[in-house]
C-alpha cells in the first residue's frame, strides 16, 4: 500500500491514529499514486460506487413502504408510486438505477477487456469483479420479482426452472427454492430477504476489490508497469477525484434523463399487470442487461446444455487472465486483438438484440452463430493470439512518448537502448 | 552413553505415539464439529422447503360436467395450472396413432389418459415452466410461447427445447363428473 509512513499533525489525531489508523487510511486514499494518463474509461469505478450507494439508500427507503406478500406486493408498489411522498421518485431512481448500474458495469468490464486490466498482477481484482457482477445479476433478478407483476412472476418461474435442468436433484432444488410447488408467497418473501442482503455483500466485495486494486495500483491506457510514485503518477486527490466527479456528473445527467423523462422505457409494460399463475405473457423477456445470456440459453436446443452454456458464458470470464496468453496488456499495442475486441463488442450487442426477439427462424440462427463466436473468442482466438500476434513496441514510461522528444514509439525504445 | 541413546529412542517412540494420539483427537474433533455444524445448518436449509400449509393444499376436486368435447378447462392445483381436456375422437385417434419412434420422450397415450376422453395434465411446459397455449402449435395440441415447444394432443413433446412430456398428476374420477387431483 502506501510507501511512506504518515503521522497526523494534531495531537488528538496522533492519539487516535495510534489506536485506529483511520487517518493513515484516509491519507493513503488521498495520496494514492495514480497513472497520470488515466482516461475517462477509468472513471466508472467511482460511478459504480455511486450506483451501489444510490441503490442501497433508495432500497432502504422503499423497504419502509413495500410489503413482501403475494396478495399485497403489487398494490404496495402502486401505493409507493401514488401515495408515499416522493415515492414515485425514489422507486424510479431505484428501478432505473439498476439499469444505470449495469450500464456502468458493462463499460467498466469492457474497459478492462480493452486495456488488459485483468492480467497479472491484477487477476484477483478481476475475479472479485466477476463475483460482484454475478451478485449484481442475482440482486437485479430478485428485485425485479418484488413488484409481483406478470414479468416478475414469469421471469422468476423461468429463471428458477433453470435449476430443474440439473440431473436427479434438479426438481428437488426448484421446489426448495420456491418453498412450494410453484412461484408463490414463500418465494416472494425469501427473494425480498436476499434482495436486501446481497447489496451489502457487494459492498463488502467492493472493499476487497479496491483493496486488491491498491496493492499493484491502477493499470493505465498504455498498459505498462510504472514506478509509484514517480513522474508518471499523480496523487488521487485532487487529480482523479475531480476527474471522477466530472464524469459522475455527466453520468447523472443520463441517469436523470431516464428517471424524469422516460422512467419506464427500460422496463416492460406487462409488469404493470399483477402476477397471474394461469396465464403466461406471450413473450417473456428479461431486463435488457441479461439479454445476451438469455440469447445464449435459448440458442442451445437442449435444456441442460442450454443452462450450462449460459453459465459458462459468465464463468469463462473468470478464467480470462489465463485464457489470454499475450503478455502485452493494452490493446493499443495489439493490432489484431484490437480488431477482435470490437468484433466481440458487436457480438455481445447482437446477442442482446436477438435475446429480445422471438427464438425462431433467422433470429435463432443469428443467436447460434453469435453464441459460437462468443465462446470461440475466449477459447480459441485469445489463447492463439498471444503466440501469433506481432505486437507494437511498448514505450518505457508513460511520459516517454510525450516528453522523450521522439516522433514515434519505436524510436523512443531505440533511443533508450542507445542511451 | 548407551542407556542415554536407549532413553532417547524411547522418548522419540513415545513422542511419535503422542503425535498420533493427538492426530486422532484432532480428526475426531473435526468430525464431531462437522456433524454438529451440519445438524445446526439443516433446519436453516430445510425451512425453505414447502411448509405444512403449502402441503395441506395438495388436492383439488373439479366438476367437469359442463366441459364440451374439444374444450379445455384450466384449474389451479398447488399454484400450478392443470389442463383438463375433453378430447374429440379425432384428437384421441391422432394421439394414439403416433409411432413411438417419432417421440422425443416415448410414452403411450393409453398410459397418459386412462379414460381416453379426458386428458388431465399439468399445464406447465417442461422446459422452463411457462403455461403453454391450447390448440396451438404444429401438432394441434399445445404450444409454449416462451421458447417454442410444441406438444401433441396427448401433451407429449414433439418439437422444441422441452425435454419431456407435460406431466400427468395423480388424479381419480370420484363420480362421473368429479375429478380429484392430487
Amino acid at each position: 500500500m502506501s510507501d511512506h509512513n504518515y503521522t497526523p499533525k494534531s495531537k488528538f489525531g496522533k492519539w487516535f491514529n495510534d489506536r485506529l489508523p483511520l487517518l493513515s487510511l484516509a491519507n493513503h486514499l488521498t495520496d494514492y499514486p495514480t497513472p497520470k494518463n488515466l482516461n475517462y474509461w477509468w472513471t466508472f469505478g467511482g460511478i459504480l460506487t455511486f450506483c451501489l450507494i444510490t441503490q442501497i439508500v433508495t432500497g432502504l427507503t422503499l423497504a419502509m413502504h413495500y410489503i413482501a406478500h403475494a396478495d399485497m406486493a403489487f398494490d404496495s408498489v402502486e401505493h409507493i408510486m401514488r401515495d408515499v411522498n416522493y415515492g414515485w421518485l425514489i422507486r424510479y431512481i431505484h428501478s432505473n438505477g439498476a439499469s444505470m448500474f449495469f450500464l456502468a458495469v458493462y463499460i467498466h468490464i469492457f474497459r478492462s477487456l480493452f486495456y488488459g486490466s485483468y492480467k497479472a498482477p491484477r487477476e484477483i481484482i478481476w475475479i472479485l469483479g466477476i463475483i460482484i457482477y454475478l451478485l449484481m445479476m442475482a440482486a437485479a433478478f430478485m428485485g425485479y420479482v418484488l413488484p409481483w407483476g406478470q414479468m416478475s412472476f414469469w421471469g422468476a418461474t423461468v429463471i428458477t426452472n433453470l435449476f430443474s435442468a440439473i440431473p436427479l436433484v434438479g426438481e428437488g432444488i426448484v421446489t426448495w427454492l420456491w418453498g412450494g410447488y410453484s412461484v408463490d408467497n414463500p418465494t416472494l418473501t425469501r427473494f425480498f430477504t436476499l434482495h436486501y442482503l446481497i447489496p451489502f455483500l457487494i459492498l463488502g466485495l467492493v472493499v476487497l476489490h479496491i483493496w486488491a486494486l491498491h496493492v499493484p495500483g491502477n493499470n493505465n491506457p498504455v498498459g505498462i508497469d510504472i514506478k509509484k510514485p514517480s513522474k508518471d503518477t499523480v496523487p488521487f486527490h485532487p487529480y482523479i477525484v475531480i476527474k471522477d466527479t466530472f464524469a459522475l456528473l455527466m453520468f447523472m445527467i443520463i441517469f436523470a434523463f431516464f428517471v424524469f423523462y422516460s422512467p419506464n422505457v427500460l422496463g416492460h409494460a406487462d409488469n404493470y399487470i399483477e402476477a397471474n399463475p394461469m396465464v403466461t405473457p406471450a413473450h417473456i423477456v428479461p431486463e435488457w442487461y441479461l439479454l445476451p445470456f438469455y440469447a445464449i440459453l435459448r440458442s442451445v436446443p437442449d435444456k441442460l446444455l442450454g443452462v450450462i452454456a449460459m453459465l459458462s458464458a459468465i464463468l469463462i470470464l473468470a478464467a480470462l487472465p489465463w485464457l489470454d496468453t499475450s503478455k502485452i496488456r493494452s490493446a493499443v499495442f495489439r493490432p489484431l486483438y484490437r480488431q477482435f475486441y470490437w468484433i466481440l463488442v458487436l457480438d455481445v450487442l447482437v446477442l442482446g438484440y436477438v435475446g429480445a426477439m422471438p427464438a425462431e427462424g433467422l433470429y435463432l440462427l443469428i443467436a447460434r452463430v453469435a453464441t459460437a463466436y462468443y465462446f470461440a473468442h475466449f477459447l480459441i482466438i485469445l489463447p492463439l493470439l498471444g503466440f501469433k500476434e506481432k505486437t507494437l513496441p511498448l514505450p518505457f514510461s508513460i511520459s516517454d512518448p510525450v516528453l522523450g522528444g521522439s516522433a514515434n514509439l519505436s524510436m523512443a525504445k531505440s533511443d533508450k537502448k542507445e542511451g | 552413553m548407551k542407556s542415554y541413546i536407549r532413553y532417547l529412542k524411547l522418548y522419540l517412540k513415545m513422542s511419535e505415539k503422542k503425535v498420533k494420539r493427538r492426530d486422532f483427537i484432532f480428526t475426531a474433533t473435526y468430525a464431531v464439529g462437522a456433524v454438529g455444524v451440519a445438524v445446526t445448518v439443516w433446519p436453516l436449509v430445510d425451512q425453505m422447503n414447502p411448509d405444512a400449509s403449502v402441503k395441506a393444499l395438495a388436492s383439488t376436486e373439479v366438476d367437469v360436467s359442463s366441459v364440451e368435447p374439444g374444450k379445455t378447462i384450466t384449474v389451479l392445483w398447488r399454484g400450478k395450472p392443470v389442463f383438463i381436456k375433453r378430447r374429440t375422437q379425432n384428437e384421441i385417434d391422432e394421439a394414439r396413432s403416433v409411432r413411438m419412434e417419432d417421440l422425443p420422450d416415448p410414452e403411450k397415450d393409453e398410459d397418459r389418459a386412462k379414460n381416453p376422453e379426458w386428458l388431465v395434465m399439468l399445464g406447465v411446459c417442461t422446459h422452463l415452466g411457462c403455461v403453454p397455449l391450447n390448440d396451438k402449435g404444429d401438432y394441434n395440441g399445445w404450444f409454449c410461447p416462451c421458447h417454442g415447444s410444441h406438444y401433441d394432443t396427448s401433451g407429449r413433446i414433439r418439437k422444441g427445447p422441452a425435454p419431456t412430456n407435460m406431466s400427468i398428476p395423480n388424479y381419480e374420477f370420484l363420480e362421473n363428473n368429479i375429478i380429484k387431483i392430487g
